[in-house]
C-alpha cells in the first residue's frame, strides 16, 4: 500500500471500509504532514486537529459497527479527511475570509456544502488560506500572509483557493473545498497540478459562503483525480431552499468508466483561447492533451467564442459592483472589526478602512463607481448586456460540441510579488476562466504537463449548464492514459 | 502514458488579441487623449466614491486608487465600443429560461430559481446572533449615539 497521505479519495474510502486503515491513522498522517510542511507552504489559516480526531474516532466506531454487520448503511465518505476554504462557514470554527475584518469571527451556523459533506462522513482538518474575501488570483491578498506553491516555493499557488490547491498538491489532504467566482478553483488547481471543479451556477448551494459576487459565486472541490472531485461534487450538489438561486435540478449519479474511449464526444477548441503572448509550453501541453483526447475517439473541431476578449472588462465591472454591495454589511456593528469613533458614520468608515486590505478596497471603490449615479448605464448596465453576448456565445457553441477545451491560464504559476503593484496584470491571469462564471456554465481544470521550470500546466474543460458529467468523463478518460495527475512535488 | 505529437486537424490560428501584461493601459499624466482624460479620475471623484462606500482612505491610498482605477476604467472603456442595441442585460449565470434547444437535464423544461414557501421557521437564537457583536447591551447591538 502507498503512503497514507498519497491515497486518493477513492483509495482512502476503500482502505477505510476494508479496515486496512483507520480514520484516526489517516487523519493523524494528514495532521503530521501538515505540521511538517506548513512552515514552508502556509496553506492553512485555522487548524482543527482536535475536532478532526474526534470526528475520526466517531467515524471509526461506525466503520467497526458496519464491518460487524451492526449498521446496514455506511456514509459515502465516512472517515475521509478534507480541508475547507476559509470563506465557507463551519459552526464554532473561525471564519476569517483571509481578512482582518473577520479575524475573530466565529460563525453560529454551517454552510450547506460543508454540512452535506459532514453528513457524508468527512473529517475536517482545517480551514485553508485564501485571498481576502476570495478576491485575487495568487493568495497574496490574504491578510495573514501568502501561501507558497508546493512545486516551487518562490511562486504563487494561484488563487483565491490557493490554500486548498496547495494542501491537496502536497498531500496534506486528499481533497478540499474551494470557491470559484472568476477562476478561483480552476486557476490554483492548474498552478498546483491538481483537479478542480467550478460547478454550474445554482448547482451547489451558496448558503454559508461569504458572498463576493452573488451572480458569479460557486462552491467547488479540488482533489487529485477527476473521479475524486466527481464524488465530492455529487454529494454537495442539489437544491437548497436556503439559497434563492439554488436550482431544483436532479443531480445524476456520475458513473466513470474504466474504459477511456471517448467515441462520439465532440470537443470544441475556441480559437480565442490560443492567443499570442501566452507561454508556449502552456499552449503546447494543451494541444498535446487535445490530441490525446482525439486519440481516445473524441471528435475535435475548431469553434469560436467571439466575445472572449470582452469577458475581462465585463467581469471587472460586474464582480466589484456586486462585491461593493455585498461587503456593505461589514460596518463594525453586528460582527467584525470595530474601530471606535464618536459618530456612527465614522465607525463605519474607520472600521472598513482598517479592516479591509488593498485589493478589497480597490474593488469596493471600483464597484461603487460603476454603480454610482451617472455611470451606472455606461459601466454596469453595458457590462450586463455584454454578459448576455458572452452567454449566447456559449449557447451557440454547445449546439455543436459537448465540451470546450482550453488552457486554464495563459501562464504557469508566476513568482510571488510579480504582479503585486499591477492589478490589471493580475486580473489578466483570469482571462480564460472568467467567461464560465459570467455564463454560469461548469468548468473543470486538471494537469496536462509541466513547463521547463517544472511548474504544472492545466487544461480547462467547459460544458453546458448541468453537464459536469461530460467534463468528468473526458478528464477521467484522459487520466486513465496519462500520469500527470499522479506527479507529486518534492 | 501518451506523448504523441499534436495530430488533430483543427489547430486554430491565432486571433487578433493578445496576452500581454506590458501592453495594458497605464495612467499617462497630462495626456491630451480625450478618452483617457475622460477616464482619468480626479482626487475629488475618488473622495466622493470613498464617501459613498463609507471607506476611510489615507492620502497615499487615494492617490494610488486614483491611478489604478483610472487604468482599469480605461481598460473597461472598450465595452463602450460594442453595439448592444436591443440586447437585454444578464443579471446572473443562470441558464436562460427560454430557448431553442431543450435542456438535457430537464427534458425540455428550463430550470428556474424557486422562492421558498413563506412559512415561519426556526432561526438562530438571539445569543447566537449577538455572539460576534463588538458591543452588546440588553440583548441589542450597541452603537454610538445617532440622534441627540
Amino acid at each position: 500500500m502507498p503512503e497514507l497521505t498519497d491515497l486518493t479519495v477513492c483509495q482512502a474510502i476503500e482502505a477505510l471500509r476494508s479496515g486496512d486503515v483507520s480514520s484516526r491513522a489517516l487523519t493523524l498522517a494528514c495532521l503530521e504532514r501538515i505540521t511538517q510542511l506548513e512552515p514552508a507552504i502556509h496553506a492553512f489559516l485555522t487548524h482543527t486537529g482536535d475536532l478532526a480526531l474526534s470526528q475520526a474516532d466517531a467515524a471509526d466506531r461506525r466503520l467497526v459497527a458496519w464491518r460487524a454487520g451492526q449498521e446496514p448503511e455506511i456514509a459515502p465518505l465516512l472517515g475521509l479527511p478534507i480541508a475547507v476554504k476559509d470563506v465557507l462557514a463551519l459552526e464554532g470554527v473561525h471564519l476569517t475570509c483571509g481578512s482582518r475584518m473577520l479575524e475573530n469571527f466565529v460563525p453560529p451556523y454551517t454552510a450547506t456544502s460543508v454540512e452535506r459533506l459532514l453528513q457524508a462522513g468527512v473529517v475536517v482538518v482545517g480551514k485553508t488560506n485564501t485571498d481576502e474575501f476570495a478576491m485575487g488570483s495568487s493568495t497574496e491578498n490574504s491578510a495573514f500572509g501568502p501561501t507558497h506553491n508546493p512545486w516551487n516555493l518562490a511562486h504563487v499557488p494561484g488563487g483565491s483557493s490557493g490554500g486548498s490547491a496547495a494542501a491537496v498538491a502536497c498531500r496534506m489532504v486528499p481533497a478540499a473545498l474551494g470557491t470559484d467566482t472568476g477562476g478561483s478553483v480552476r486557476q490554483p488547481a492548474s498552478y498546483c497540478g491538481v483537479t478542480g471543479l467550478k460547478p454550474t451556477y445554482g448547482r451547489v448551494s451558496r448558503y454559508g459562503l461569504v458572498a463576493f459576487g452573488s451572480s458569479l459565486d460557486t462552491v467547488g472541490a479540488l482533489g487529485r483525480t477527476a473521479e475524486d472531485v466527481a464524488l465530492l461534487f455529487g454529494l454537495m450538489a442539489g437544491y437548497d431552499p436556503r439559497d434563492a438561486t439554488s436550482l431544483d435540478v436532479p443531480v445524476p449519479a456520475i458513473h466513470l468508466n474504466a474504459d477511456p474511449a471517448l467515441t462520439g464526444l465532440r470537443i470544441g477548441v475556441p480559437k480565442e483561447y490560443f492567443i499570442s503572448g501566452m507561454q508556449p509550453e502552456v499552449e503546447a501541453a494543451v494541444h498535446r492533451a487535445i490530441a490525446t483526447m482525439e486519440g481516445l475517439g473524441a471528435r475535435v473541431e475548431e469553434i469560436s467564442l467571439p466575445h472572449t476578449a470582452e469577458a475581462l472588462p465585463v467581469y471587472y465591472l460586474i464582480a466589484p459592483a456586486e462585491a461593493s454591495a455585498n461587503l456593505a454589511r461589514f460596518d463594525g456593528v453586528r460582527y467584525g472589526l470595530r474601530m471606535p469613533a464618536e459618530q456612527l458614520v465614522d465607525v463605519y468608515r474607520r472600521s472598513r478602512g482598517a479592516g479591509f486590505g488593498a485589493e478589497v478596497k480597490r474593488r469596493i471603490m471600483l464597484g461603487t463607481y460603476a454603480l454610482s449615479a451617472g455611470y451606472y448605464d455606461a459601466y454596469y448596465g453595458q457590462a450586463q448586456k455584454v454578459r448576455t453576448l458572452i452567454k449566447r456565445d456559449f449557447e451557440a457553441a454547445f449546439e455543436r460540441v459537448d465540451a470546450i477545451a482550453t488552457p486554464v491560464a495563459p501562464t504557469t504559476a508566476f513568482r510571488i510579488g510579480e504582479h503585486s503593484d499591477d492589478p490589471l496584470a493580475m486580473y489578466l491571469e483570469d482571462v480564460f476562466t472568467l467567461p464560465t462564471n459570467l455564463a454560469g456554465v461548469p468548468g473543470l481544470a486538471f494537469p496536462v504537463g509541466f513547463d521547463d521550470q517544472g511548474l504544472p500546466v492545466g487544461m480547462q474543460l467547459m460544458g453546458p449548464h448541468f453537464r459536469e458529467d461530460s467534463l468528468f468523463r473526458i478528464a477521467h478518460a484522459y487520466q486513465q492514459v496519462t500520469d500527470w495527475h499522479l506527479r507529486r512535488p518534492e | 502514458m501518451t506523448s504523441r505529437p499534436p495530430t488533430y486537424a483543427t489547430r486554430p490560428p491565432r486571433p487578433a488579441w493578445a496576452y500581454n501584461p506590458a501592453s495594458i493601459p497605464r495612467v499617462r499624466a497630462g495626456s491630451t487623449d480625450d478618452i483617457i482624460s475622460f477616464m482619468t479620475l480626479t482626487l475629488e471623484e475618488v473622495e466622493h466614491i470613498a464617501q459613498l462606500a463609507r471607506l476611510e482612505l489615507t492620502a497615499a491610498e487615494k492617490e494610488r486608487y486614483r491611478q489604478q482605477l483610472s487604468a482599469i476604467l480605461e481598460y473597461a472603456a472598450r465595452l463602450q465600443a460594442l453595439d448592444t442595441t436591443g440586447i437585454t442585460a444578464a443579471a446572473s449565470g443562470l441558464p436562460p429560461e427560454s430557448g431553442s434547444a431543450p435542456h438535457p437535464a430537464q427534458s425540455g423544461e428550463r430550470p428556474a430559481p424557486q422562492l421558498r414557501p413563506d412559512v415561519s421557521a426556526k432561526g438562530l437564537s438571539t445569543q447566537a446572533v449577538l455572539s460576534n457583536a463588538p458591543q452588546v447591551e440588553l440583548n441589542q447591538f450597541k452603537v454610538p449615539l445617532v440622534l441627540e
